[in-house]
Order: structure tokens, then sequence, then C-alpha cells
């Protein structure tokens, strides 16, 4: 089933068309890639699915974005889309503050205040973000004095602690070390069969290994959307299969 | 868990580092650039003598004021043979309070306004900010003479804490303002967008996250702005006014310990006692200091 539809999309920074007639659905509980070489657009694109591009001065969008059916860009309440379409960013960033508050601080934002409920979901969080056994007895300290792989994986743990139904990666294991990435992307496997994982990435092993469907980005437009195997054994694009093959990018 | 890669103090004493710098060494480096070496003895000598001129004022004071601060001078009531402070004291804290309860939450409004909701490049901010530098390089008399026209004469309130702190609060806004807006600049954007994505509105996110971050910048501003309060004069003067006694009210006229001592030695009876509330004012402002120092580990990010 389509989680998030994307019609006929078009986005500006001011005079720069980032991005040109996009249009692509994307499935439910399935893991969708967006690769490319850097600035053709797939970032951009990824932060116009949770409206996170609204900060950003000068950007105009047109076309048609759903998520389930209803248009984001409509009547729904922004921060309302945010808590369903949550985010994990390029560079880990927990808040100063304890790992606790860190992971309590979105379900307290929606409202939920009963310490006992708080305790459960942080304790769940972070145990299908894989950090609970490492964490468990650090929960009272400063999640600035973790390492950068676990700072990463608490900012998963925190965006789950909302209860999204998809979840958006921007790049989020490219500062990493190969074994924060291992774990990173066995934790996304496990997670797509409760949410829809859209994630960009520059690793292309990455979205060989991890993703259902792959996207091809290139100078604001995309050339090519498939299964992630057809898309990497046989290109139907020639610039898809250089970019894959390595002769530029 | 517990560090491997902790060693014991024990191991570390056996350990003879070879990255040590020898005084032979560096004398080596110098003779090779000298001018190194004279450099090294200029910022040296730069950095003794500000020291000095700061441990020579307190000493001084201190060897001066010590003497004189006998319990007469903290007797509740003031009158002309005990020349008591106290009542100056509790002006003082009256004053920076009502100050700061003006100031803060203005100065802090507008630094969030400024950096959190105006447009980058917005020509009212630009106005605003180039305002509040003028603002804080206006010598401090003119800010006693406009609260004297202003709060004294047109709007009635006579000589009286009220209008002393008024005009103290236009004088420190720029300050909190300006340091505030510094420190909400210096939080970095994601964690905005952190707790954006998470659905958190614009106002959850700035109370609840950028603020605590902030904190101690904006505690900088509030301690540098009580130091000037408790030692401000020339704005008090024909605003606050300098009756003896402990104010009955904030519409009451009474003198802060600067004014006290300023006029103490202005009249040239009782020097002595006014070095002795000089001491007073030293330990004020430190105590302050340490306490704003304190907060500001308490209430700042738990690092």
């Amino acid at each position: 089933m389509d989680k998030f539809q994307i019609k006929n999309m078009n986005l500006y920074y001011d005079k720069f068309h980032a991005l040109k007639d996009i249009n692509l659905n994307m499935q439910e509980n399935k893991i969708t890639a967006f690769i490319g070489p850097s600035g053709c657009g797939k970032s951009t694109l990824l932060k116009s699915l949770n409206r996170m591009n609204d900060l950003v001065e000068g950007c105009k969008i047109t076309g048609d974005i759903r998520l389930d059916g209803e248009d984001i860009y409509g009547n729904m309440d922004v921060n309302l889309l945010r808590k369903r379409v949550g985010m994990v960013f390029q560079k880990a960033n927990p808040f100063p503050m304890s790992v606790y508050d860190n992971i309590a601080f979105g379900p307290r934002t929606h409202g939920i205040k009963s310490k006992k409920q708080l305790d459960e979901i942080v304790e769940q969080s972070l145990r299908d973000a894989a950090i609970w056994d490492e964490l468990k007895d650090r929960l009272k300290k400063s999640a600035l004095g973790l390492s950068g792989g676990q700072q990463q994986r608490l900012c998963i743990a925190r965006a789950l602690a909302v209860k999204p139904e998809v979840l958006l990666m921007d790049e989020a294991t490219s500062a990493l070390d190969p074994i924060s990435t291992g774990k990173i992307e066995e934790l996304c496997l496990k997670l797509k069969k409760q949410y829809t994982i859209i994630m960009v990435t520059h690793n292309m092993q990455q979205a060989l290994r991890i993703s259902d469907y792959t996207a091809f980005f290139l100078l604001g437009e995309m050339v090519e959307y498939n299964n992630t195997d057809t898309i990497f054994s046989s290109p139907k694009n020639k610039k898809t299969e250089e970019y894959i093959t390595g002769r530029f990018g | 868990m517990a560090d491997i890669r902790v060693t014991s103090s024990e191991d570390l004493e056996n350990i003879v580092p070879i990255n040590k710098i020898t005084f032979a060494q560096r004398l080596r480096e110098y003779r090779r650039k000298p001018l190194s070496l004279i450099m090294h003895l200029i910022v040296i000598l730069a950095a003794a003598l500000s020291a000095a001129a700061l441990i020579f004022l307190i000493i001084y004071i201190l060897i001066k004021g010590v003497p004189n601060l006998t319990p007469d001078l903290f007797a509740w009531e003031y009158n002309s043979t005990n020349v008591s402070c106290m009542p100056a004291i509790i002006n003082t804290v009256i004053i920076t309070f009502l100050t700061l309860l003006i100031s803060v939450p203005l100065g802090i409004g507008a630094a969030i306004y400024l950096a959190e909701y105006a447009k980058k490049g917005n020509k009212i901010v630009k106005v605003i900010r180039a305002m509040a530098e003028t603002l804080s390089g206006i010598p401090s008399i003119v800010y006693g003479l406009f609260g004297m026209l202003f709060f004294v004469t047109a709007l009635g309130w006579g000589y009286s804490l009220l209008a002393g702190a008024f005009t103290l609060a236009i004088m420190v806004l720029p300050t909190i303002m300006r340091t505030t807006e510094e420190a909400l600049l210096t939080v970095p954007d994601s964690y905005r967008e952190g707790s954006l994505g998470l659905g958190a509105g614009k106002l959850r996110t700035i109370v609840r996250v950028v603020l605590p971050s902030a904190v101690p910048g904006i505690l900088a501003g509030i301690i540098l702005s009580v130091g000037r309060i408790v030692g401000e004069t020339a704005a008090l003067i024909y605003t606050a006014g300098s009756a003896t006694g402990t104010a009955a009210g904030v519409m009451s006229s009474g003198r802060s310990l600067a004014i006290h001592m300023y006029v103490l030695a202005n009249e040239g009876l009782y020097t002595n006692q006014a070095w002795g509330t000089a001491v007073v004012l030293l330990v004020l402002v430190f105590g302050i200091n340490c306490l704003s120092a304190f907060l500001a580990k308490k209430l700042g990010s738990k690092k």
C-alpha cells in the first residue's frame, strides 16, 4: 500500500529549481532509498515529506504530496505531521539534557505526563533502537557524553518515542564507524515491520543491503525508481548505470 | 560500565613521558628565535601587570576599609554618629531586584524576538540592534537626567526607588538584550530541527530546548548588569535620591550603597566609613558573582 504519494512536485529555492516534476509513490512497511550525487535534491525531497523545508526561507513548493491520501500541505497540522513522520538527521543532534529527558521530550510534547507511562516509553524506545543495554544505567547522565554511534541511535530512539508511522533518515550513518553503521542497518531491517522507512544515502552498498526500493536522482530530477534489486542488477537508464558502477558522482 | 583504559595513579607515577618539553629544549628554541622569547616575556608582563593592578586595588581597599568595619556600621538605623550603611544595603537589594524584574523579562523577550522570530535581514531588527548598541554606550548621567525629567518630574513619582529602578532598567536593557541574543544565536540549529522534527511547536522548542541551552550566556549578561546596577551612582542620584534611611516603600527615596559611599566621601566627614562601605560593596559584588556562577552551573546544560 502507498504511504506517500508525490505528484508533479516542483521545489524552488528562490530562483533555483531544485526538484523538477517528481512523481513517486512509496510503500508502507518498506525501506525506500534515495541515491544520487551531492546536490541532486534527495535530501530536499526528504525534508519536504515532513515539511522541515518550511524553515528554509525562499523555499517554494508546488504539486501534491499525500500521506495516506491526505494532503500534507493542506489542512494538516504541521506538528501532527511531524509526529507521524519522524526524522533522523545526518549529524546526531541529542539535546543537552539527560538520556531520559531526550527520549521523553517527544512524548511530553504530545501530552504524556504520567511518570510510569514515560518510563515505559523510554525503555521501549531504547530497546527498539537496540541501545537499552548500553544506556540503562546512565539514563540520568547527559546525552552529550555518549559516543557518536550511541548518540545517533539515541536520536533514532527519540524519534521512535513519539510512535511515528514513517521514519525519514537523512544520511543517518554517514558520520559513523562501520560497527555503528552495521547496528543501525540491522535496526532499520527490524523497524520496517512496524514503520515505513525512507532514507537518503551516499553509500551504494547500504542501499543495496537494506532497501526494498531505490530512487536515483540527478540534477533535481528523478531518473529511475524501481525495486532495489532491479535497479542495481539491470538499470534501465544509462546515467543510473554509470552512477551505481561508480563512473561518476 | 568501567572504562578499562583508566589507569591507576600509581602506574602514572612510573611513566616517563618522552614528549615533555624541558627547560633546556625551550632555551635552545629561543636562541634560534629571540623574537619569540621577547614576545613571551611581553605577554607574561602584560598578564602580570593587569593582575597586579587589580590585586593592588583590592588590597588597598581592604587595608583601608576592614579596620572600619565596626558593628556600628551595620546598625539598623542610620544616624550621623554611626553612619550605618545597613539601610543603603537594603535599598541596593530592593533596587537591584526591581531593576531585574523590569529589565530581564523585557530584555529576554526582545532577544527571543530578534533571534528566533524576526526574519533574517529584517530592517526593523537592524534598527533595534543599532539602537541597543548606541544605548549601551551612553554615559549613565544621561540616563540619570532622563530619569529625573521623565519618571521623577513628568510622571510625578518624585525621588523614589521605583524611579531609580526604571532608570537603571533602561540602562541595562541593551546589555541583557544583546547578551541573550548572542547566547540564543550560538545554540546550534540542529537542536531546533530536532525539536521541531519531533512535532514540538515553535514556542515549546524555544522554551524547552533553546532557552535552557542559552542559560549560561543569559546569566552572564545578568551578572554584568547586576554589577552595573550595584555600582551605579550617576543614574541614581537624581532619581532614587539620597535619603539616608531604609526606604519605606518603592515610592520613597533611598540611597543605594554606591551613592551612600559617594555622599560620605563627598562630605569629607566620614572618609573612614566610606572605606568600610567600599569593602561592603566589594564583598556584595563578589557574592553576587559567586551566586550567579553557581546558578549558571545549576541551571545550565548538564555536561
